[in-house]
């Protein structure tokens, strides 16, 4: 026992200040280094990663817009009961006159319009043409409103404009959520869509399985594949792994078109087919623009995500735990099944969710070869993104997929366990 | 060595040739038998084609020539799998993904044996290497010489008649790997289980075995009990390659009544004991000594024995010997072990001294 571990209370370094704290400052110079050496890649994500999506997932909830336009209407809206069928008061319709006034000064009243048309079509239009009109009442001057703004357009007398306005008037709304999940948030609470706008538990459903599919024919072609890359001589197995690698050279564009070469009906293997007489000139196969060639062309481009885990894996193998079983009796193919397949399964691991992560949010492939039988979540995601300029609807689309990633994380976690996933 | 006719041998290697490239033989003309219950080693440097051998006899390469017979049987054509014969391996190839009893019952499942039958096996042989409480365990929560006993009772779990070791105590320290030659020679006579094993440890070689076939150059130089390998080396490559050695090079001046008169180099005219089938008066010869057959005690030197004059160039202590470096009729390098008595001159540097031995334990061999 030395002196410094027989005494009570905290170990003093040689000059008397606790050891923790000469330890602390010994370090600090280390830490300093390296949080400098981090930091341009630091700032770099959190500037152009972490603060984007955080920002986009608030999109999905975030709702101020009717507040912050109609703050009068809103407060009185507050005193409107619209289950009891009847139309507000004057009071109500005298605050929405002076709201809009000065929102048709800031020109803020169409991008209220263009939001309550995401709940109820024909919104829009109606604020931009009766904004017209109310820009020439005087709010001080003109009452009573409610028969004036009916005579602009009668949807003004129409219960459930109001009814839309008051639903949607909260700060923080789950609508978007809702509408996520083929639902929507109505006065009487969250109620399904109509049948004919129920497109998007369907593309999640279709999504996940179409991964799924991707990452099943990646298994199976992989296997093989990195089989030979971790059992070849290295001469070959270094031909082998540039014929892997050379997808990766060359533009995901480039080859993803060059299966709308082959697949569609006038395409390579359609033409061949017809030419051996295989299949019928007027019954060509439909290979393209469909759930097939989505996944024949996203399977070949994600192949490579696949076998080098696998590789990696495989190569950490011993040969001798093969000799080992089969020196036990065991023949080839149980050697195999028992002893090399276990050890290989963390590869396997790695590679499916490296596949399946990046399948799942795929956008360009099968846009361009997937028609409307074969797009994803994704594609949804960037037209509300870009053409129906939906942001709110997006950003939950894109929080349900970053859920459903997470929990099928976890669930692999608690199945397989994470710690079993090697990249080599 | 090539008895292959005798009818006791067990297992048979019978004129093998092995080629990997077709262009040069990594074992050339191999003929071998050992009867049931052996222990037999085969050593030899890297390179000496006995892992090649071994690997032969498992199944997992073909010989290129030859035939190659387990129980006057040829195995030629018989894969690994059905061949029976356990194996221990170098890193021991413990499977990672199976606890031990479930790597004990590997063997047994595969020859399709009740669960009942198993258990029973399998304890027994983990308590055989006294590891019957691990049997939950996986392999990577053992230590080296824990996985190392276990791997043994996996290759003797269903009862093979032949075992084979590769390099099995390779990885282990030297306390340990003492104490499992110890335990492996042991097991292996008890069960009367017919053993080859490979190393390049001569040490472990002499220590466990029954015979040593000594490797080199893809052909067997020497097969024999350890004391005859050690005592009656037949060729320099054995004599140098098994324990410590003095060479003295000269050449034959005649042979008379079974003792050779060798010139060494510097003029010095010795008698030596003609081993070798190459010593013939005229030819050059290398002549063996070992170190502990040296003595400097004038009283300890035997009557008979022949002497010379020697130079001491360093003296170690190494407390239950004093090994000391001489230099001897132009070899600097030749080196002398004497045990540490109270009688015993402890020597220094630059002095002169005479040494003997006697013409029996000088061996005139091939140069």
């Amino acid at each position: 026992m030395t002196d410094a571990t027989s005494q009570s209370g905290p170990v003093l370094a040689a000059d008397g200040t606790p050891l923790k704290k000469s330890l602390a400052r010994a370090l600090r110079l280390q830490k300093t280094r390296a949080l400098m050496l981090i930091a341009p890649l630091l700032v770099f994500v959190m500037v152009s990663f972490i603060f984007p999506i955080a920002k986009m997932l608030f999109k999905s909830v975030e709702n101020e817009i009717v507040v912050e336009t109609l703050p009068l209407t809103v407060a009185e809206l507050q005193n409107w009961n619209a289950e009891s069928g009847a139309l507000p008061d004057e009071a109500l319709y005298a605050a929405f006159v002076a709201d809009m006034v000065v929102a048709i000064d800031a020109k803020r009243h169409t991008r209220l319009g263009t939001r309550l048309n995401y709940e109820h079509t024909g919104m829009s239009s109606l604020f931009r043409k009766s904004g017209r009109k109310i820009k020439k009442l005087d709010p001080a001057a003109d009452g009573p409103f409610k028969e004036k703004l009916i005579d602009i357009d009668k949807k003004w007398g129409d219960v459930t404009t109001w009814a839309v306005i008051k639903t949607h008037s909260v700060k923080i709304t789950n609508g978007y959520f809702l509408n996520a999940i083929d639902m929507q948030r109505t006065p009487e609470g969250a109620q399904a869509q109509p049948e004919d706008k129920r497109i998007l538990i369907k593309l999640f459903q279709r999504t996940l399985f179409m991964s799924l599919m991707i990452t099943v024919s990646c298994i199976l072609l992989g296997y093989p594949v990195a089989w030979l890359l971790a059992n070849l001589p290295a001469r070959t197995a270094n031909i082998l792994m540039i014929l892997v690698l050379l997808p990766f050279w060359t533009s995901l564009l480039v080859r993803t078109s060059a299966w709308k070469v082959m697949l569609q009906q006038q395409g390579v293997i359609n033409e061949v087919l017809v030419w051996i007489g295989l299949v019928a000139d007027d019954a060509r196969l439909v290979m393209i623009n469909n759930q097939f060639g989505t996944i024949v062309a996203m399977t070949h481009i994600l192949l490579p995500f696949m076998i080098l885990p696998m590789y990696s894996v495989m190569q950490t193998i011993q040969p001798t735990y093969l000799r080992a079983a089969k020196s036990m009796g065991a023949t080839n193919w149980t050697a195999f099944w028992r002893v090399y397949f276990p050890l290989s399964v963390p590869g396997i691991g790695a590679g499916s969710i490296l596949v399946f992560i990046l399948a799942i949010g795929y956008y360009i492939t099968p846009e361009i070869v997937g028609g409307t039988k074969g797009v994803f979540i994704s594609n949804r995601i960037a037209y509300h993104i870009s053409s129906s300029l939906n942001w709110g609807l997006a950003a939950a689309l894109g929080t349900i997929l970053l859920g459903v990633v997470l929990l099928l994380y976890w669930c692999y976690d608690k199945i397989v366990g994470i710690d079993n996933v090697k990249l080599g | 060595m090539a008895d292959s006719a005798s009818n006791d041998a067990f297992v048979e290697f019978d004129r093998v040739q092995k080629s990997y490239d077709g262009e040069t033989l990594v074992v050339k003309d191999l003929n071998l038998s050992l009867p049931r219950g052996e222990f037999l080693t085969m050593l030899g440097p890297s390179g000496s084609g006995k892992t090649t051998c071994l690997m032969m006899l498992a199944g997992f390469e073909t010989a290129t020539h030859g035939d190659i017979r387990l129980g006057g049987t040829s195995i030629n054509n018989i894969p690994p799998h059905k061949r029976g014969i356990g194996m221990v391996f170098q890193n021991y190839a413990l499977f990672p993904h199976m606890t031990i009893a479930e790597n004990l019952s590997f063997p047994l499942e595969v020859r399709k044996m009740g669960k009942s039958v198993r258990e029973e096996k399998i304890k027994r042989a983990l308590d055989m290497v006294e590891m019957g409480a691990f049997g939950g365990r996986r392999p990577a929560q053992l230590s080296g010489g824990q996985q190392q006993r276990i791997a043994l009772a996996r290759a003797l779990v269903f009862e093979p008649e032949l075992v084979l070791m590769d390099e099995p105590l390779g990885a282990l320290d030297k306390q340990l790997r003492e104490k499992m030659q110890f335990e492996i020679t042991n097991l292996a006579h008890n069960l009367g289980i017919t053993t080859v094993y490979v190393t390049h440890d001569q040490t472990e070689a002499l220590t466990m075995s029954d015979r040593v076939a000594v490797f080199d150059d893809g052909r067997i130089q020497q097969l024999d009990p350890p004391d005859t390998l050690y005592e009656n080396p037949q060729n320099s490559f054995v004599a140098q390659f098994i324990g410590e050695n003095n060479t003295l090079e000269g050449v034959v001046k005649e042979i008379n009544n079974g003792i050779a008169i060798v010139e060494l180099d510097d003029g010095e005219l010795i008698d030596c004991k003609p081993v070798h089938e190459s010593v013939k008066p005229g030819a050059r010869t290398r002549v063996s000594i070992r170190p502990e057959r040296v003595e400097y005690n004038k009283d300890r030197i035997q009557e008979g024995a022949h002497t010379l004059k020697a130079e001491v160039k360093e003296f170690i202590y190494m407390g239950d010997i004093f090994r000391t470096r001489l230099s001897v009729a132009g070899n600097d390098e030749f080196v002398i072990k004497t045990r540490n008595a109270p009688d015993v001159e402890r020597l220094t540097p630059g002095q002169q001294i005479e040494i003997g031995w006697l013409p029996d334990d000088c061996r005139a061999l091939d140069a």
